[in-house]
């Protein structure tokens, strides 16, 4: 029964001078948190562009609930680019029925819905100020209402936590996990990795214009392990063939920290066995590679492909 | 559709909002009443007598200068010195020497005075001393004076323009200034809207809030919705000033025709009868500088109002609709108002042009210049509109508005091509050849 809320099929989207999109398939499960990651000018505006209806593919289609994107979806959407922005000299209550009115609320549903947003963030102060009369940390939080006051189904937040601070940027990390748990389906590009490893459920990496990595967050991080385990201990350690040390750094006199890749014919169990026997372990733990060093991996690896001839 | 009317409101409402908007509104009526109302005024004002004294050593000026509501001339026997002397004492305004030689030597006349002399009693002066120097200078070479009273012609053409069969008293001049201040004004309106619809779209494209609004509607409904909306304005401006006017005007002749009344009453006795007051004042009226601006009232009365104005709202909208999507799609394309000024020239320049065709137009209005200039519509809002007042064929009139119809159309459409690229284009400067791509671009 369920397909994924947005699909892309095949999606291509050409300029003049390159190829913004070159076959782009994506499923996007419902009620997920999907980080969407590159590197600058890889083709993630372009793609969020398409789904926002704001440009058009060349060639494939982008399904939402199985439908082919319709203007009538510009409701279900909403939309946090990375360039905010208001109208400065609009008050802000203002503003935001406007935008809210656009989206398809009536005037009476937008207000009602606002002030409850206004009431829950404590800035009922605000709503008569000017825009250009609020802080940038101000301006960005009613933008974010601006952003699901409509309680779209997908919600696509372009560097949501660029320009908050700590605690507003968990106030905004909190708000996003909510709406999850109200089922909206967010789409989130950033390129801050910690970010991703505590919100996201899947990711796309997309680099050149090409999808060069997708999956569920835990599937790929499994496809990234290499069988290295870190262990702390106290003594002296001499391992066979099996088991080739990468690093060993000493922590405190007589303390040791090592990374230990197991080769084959080796198993974490018989490791465990020969440390066991020889010096006092701490820890031991597996190296579980973070999204900083994916990213930096498959857009590094790309990057030194495409330097050659 | 609905959008666009959502759209429009807030374009409507920011601009009506604003305080510069009532104050342009309030104080253009008050102007335009000023000009008419400040000379009224004056009239009033004016009883300041001043004194002038005159030395006439020639003798020949005795019944010349005759004392009016504004100069009393004495003449005195004196020596300058004197004079110049006593001229603080005596509260003199000017004194005025004539030598005795002055038929022979007609640069020796000399006017003193403590303040600087007004251009026009000067004028009144020199005049006088001219004209009677002439007949003196005449006289003395034989010619009867009064052959030179007979030759004293003075002419005065009256024109008359010929329509639907009547013959109706015009005045060309009026025509003229009013064909001037209608195609400017209608110049001024589109070009000032249009800056309007330019900065609006920067602002948005500035802001970054375009990317927000284009997500929830289509960039043509952003740009018909902000060109309608600043359209409106401008005609709630047009309208306001209009009726504020003629409250404002009539308010002020009001005011003028009861002062007028209590000045003819004080001149005649407290007991004079109402019958008689109404006649001083038709008599005040007419005489003096009433009687010429009651002849351009006239002409102004004849003529046709109601096509004029039907017109103009036509032309004015036409032409805002015509050039302000190329200033949207102008503005679409910059990041600032000053990147702004130095692209929209080539916009503006058929506006400038149509402005110095103008001219040429208001004095020969059935060239063929004046024709074609109101044909085309690139220029044809500014240029049929001086042409109005003048008299201009139905089929002609008809010709232009479908053309500028068409017009607008296309430039709509080209303008929405190039905006729809141009919102969502940054950190790029662009040229015209650019922009002309853009027309071709899938988006």
């Amino acid at each position: 029964m369920s397909h994924p809320l947005l699909e892309t099929r095949h999606v291509f989207k050409r300029y003049s001078s390159h190829t913004a999109l070159d076959d782009v398939s994506l499923d996007i499960p419902q009620g997920r948190i999907f980080g969407l990651l590159g590197p600058n000018g890889a083709g993630k505006t372009s793609l969020i562009r398409i789904i926002n209806q704001i440009t058009a593919p060349d060639e494939g289609e982008v399904l939402l609930n199985g439908e082919r994107l319709h203007p009538k979806h510009i409701a279900d959407i909403g939309y946090l680019p990375e360039e905010r922005g208001l109208y400065k000299k609009m008050q802000v209550g203002d503003q935001l029925i406007y935008l809210a009115r656009l989206k398809g609320l009536s005037q009476r549903e937008a207000t009602e819905r606002l002030k409850r947003w206004f009431i829950k963030f404590d800035i009922k102060d605000w709503w008569d100020k000017k825009v250009e009369d609020l802080s940038k940390g101000m301006a960005q939080k009613c933008q974010f209402i601006a952003t699901i006051v409509h309680e779209p189904k997908l919600v696509i937040l372009d560097e949501p936590f660029s320009g908050f601070d700590p605690i507003n940027a968990n106030l905004l990390k909190d708000e996003i996990l909510e709406l999850k748990q109200k089922g909206s389906t967010i789409i989130f590009s950033t390129h801050r990795m910690e970010s991703v490893e505590e919100l996201c459920d899947s990711i796309a990496l997309i680099n050149r214009s090409k999808v060069v990595l997708k999956g569920e967050k835990r599937d790929i991080k499994r496809q990234f392990m290499d069988n290295t385990f870190t262990l702390e201990y106290a003594g002296s350690l001499i391992l066979p063939d099996e088991y080739e040390v990468i690093s060993k750094t000493e922590l405190e006199p007589n303390v040791y920290r090592t990374n230990v890749r197991i080769g084959p014919g080796g198993s974490v169990n018989a490791l465990l066995t020969l440390v066991i026997h020889q010096v006092e372990l701490k820890s031991f733990s597996e190296n579980v590679p973070s999204f900083n060093d994916i990213f930096i991996r498959v857009v590094g690896e790309t990057a030194t492909q495409a330097l050659l001839p | 559709m609905n959008k666009i009317i959502l759209i429009l409101q807030r374009e409507y409402m920011t601009r009506v909002r604003k305080r510069s908007f009532w104050i342009t509104t309030l104080i253009t009526p008050l102007l335009i009443t000023a000009i008419y109302a400040i000379p009224a005024l004056l009239f009033f004002a004016g009883g300041d007598l001043k004194t002038i004294e005159i030395i006439d050593e020639s003798n020949l000026f005795k019944d010349k200068f005759k004392s009016g509501k504004d100069y009393a001339y004495t003449f005195k026997k004196a020596s300058v010195t004197q004079a110049k002397a006593d001229l603080k004492k005596n509260k003199v305004t000017a004194l005025v020497h004539i030598p005795a030689n002055i038929i022979d030597n007609p640069n020796g006349l000399e006017i003193f005075s403590e303040k600087s002399v007004g251009l026009n009693l000067q004028n009144d002066i020199e005049n006088i001393v001219q004209a009677e120097v002439r007949n003196q200078r005449l006289k003395r070479a034989g010619i009867d004076t009064q052959i030179i009273e007979d030759n004293r012609v003075n002419v005065n053409a009256e024109t008359y323009s010929l329509t639907e069969g009547q013959e109706k008293s015009s005045n060309t001049g009026v025509s003229m200034g009013l064909g001037y201040a209608i195609a400017l004004l209608l110049y001024f309106v589109v070009f000032f809207s249009g800056s309007q619809v330019m900065n609006g779209v920067i602002e948005e494209k500035s802001n970054r809030i375009i990317e927000v609004i284009v997500s929830s509607v289509r960039p043509i409904e952003l740009m018909m919705g902000k060109i309608i909306g600043v359209g409106l304005v401008g005609l709630t401006q047009f309208v306001l000033w209009i009726s504020l006017t003629i409250a404002i005007s009539s308010a002020t002749t009001h005011f003028l025709k009861a002062k007028l009344e209590a000045k003819a009453k004080t001149e005649l006795s407290s007991q004079a009868s109402q019958k008689q007051v109404e006649a001083a004042v038709k008599q005040m009226s007419e005489a003096g500088p009433g009687s010429k601006v009651m002849g351009i009232m006239d002409t102004i009365g004849d003529l046709p109002w109601g096509k004029i104005l039907v017109l103009f709202l036509f032309y004015y909208l036409g032409g805002y609709l015509f050039y302000s999507a190329l200033f949207a799609a102008v503005g679409s394309a910059v990041e600032s108002p000053q990147e702004g000024q130095q692209l929209i020239f080539p916009v503006t320049m058929p506006l400038i042009i149509s402005i110095m065709l103008m001219s040429f137009i208001i004095n020969e209005p059935d060239s063929k210049i004046a024709f074609w200039a109101s044909i085309i519509p690139f220029t044809s809002p500014v240029n049929m509109m001086a042409r109005i007042p003048f008299g201009v064929e139905w089929w002609e009139i008809g010709l232009s508005m479908a053309l500028l119809v068409l017009g607008f159309i296309g430039t709509t459409w080209l303008a929405a091509r190039i905006y729809r690229v141009g919102i969502l284009m940054y950190g790029k400067k662009v040229t015209l050849k650019e922009l002309s791509k853009w027309i071709f671009y899938k988006v």
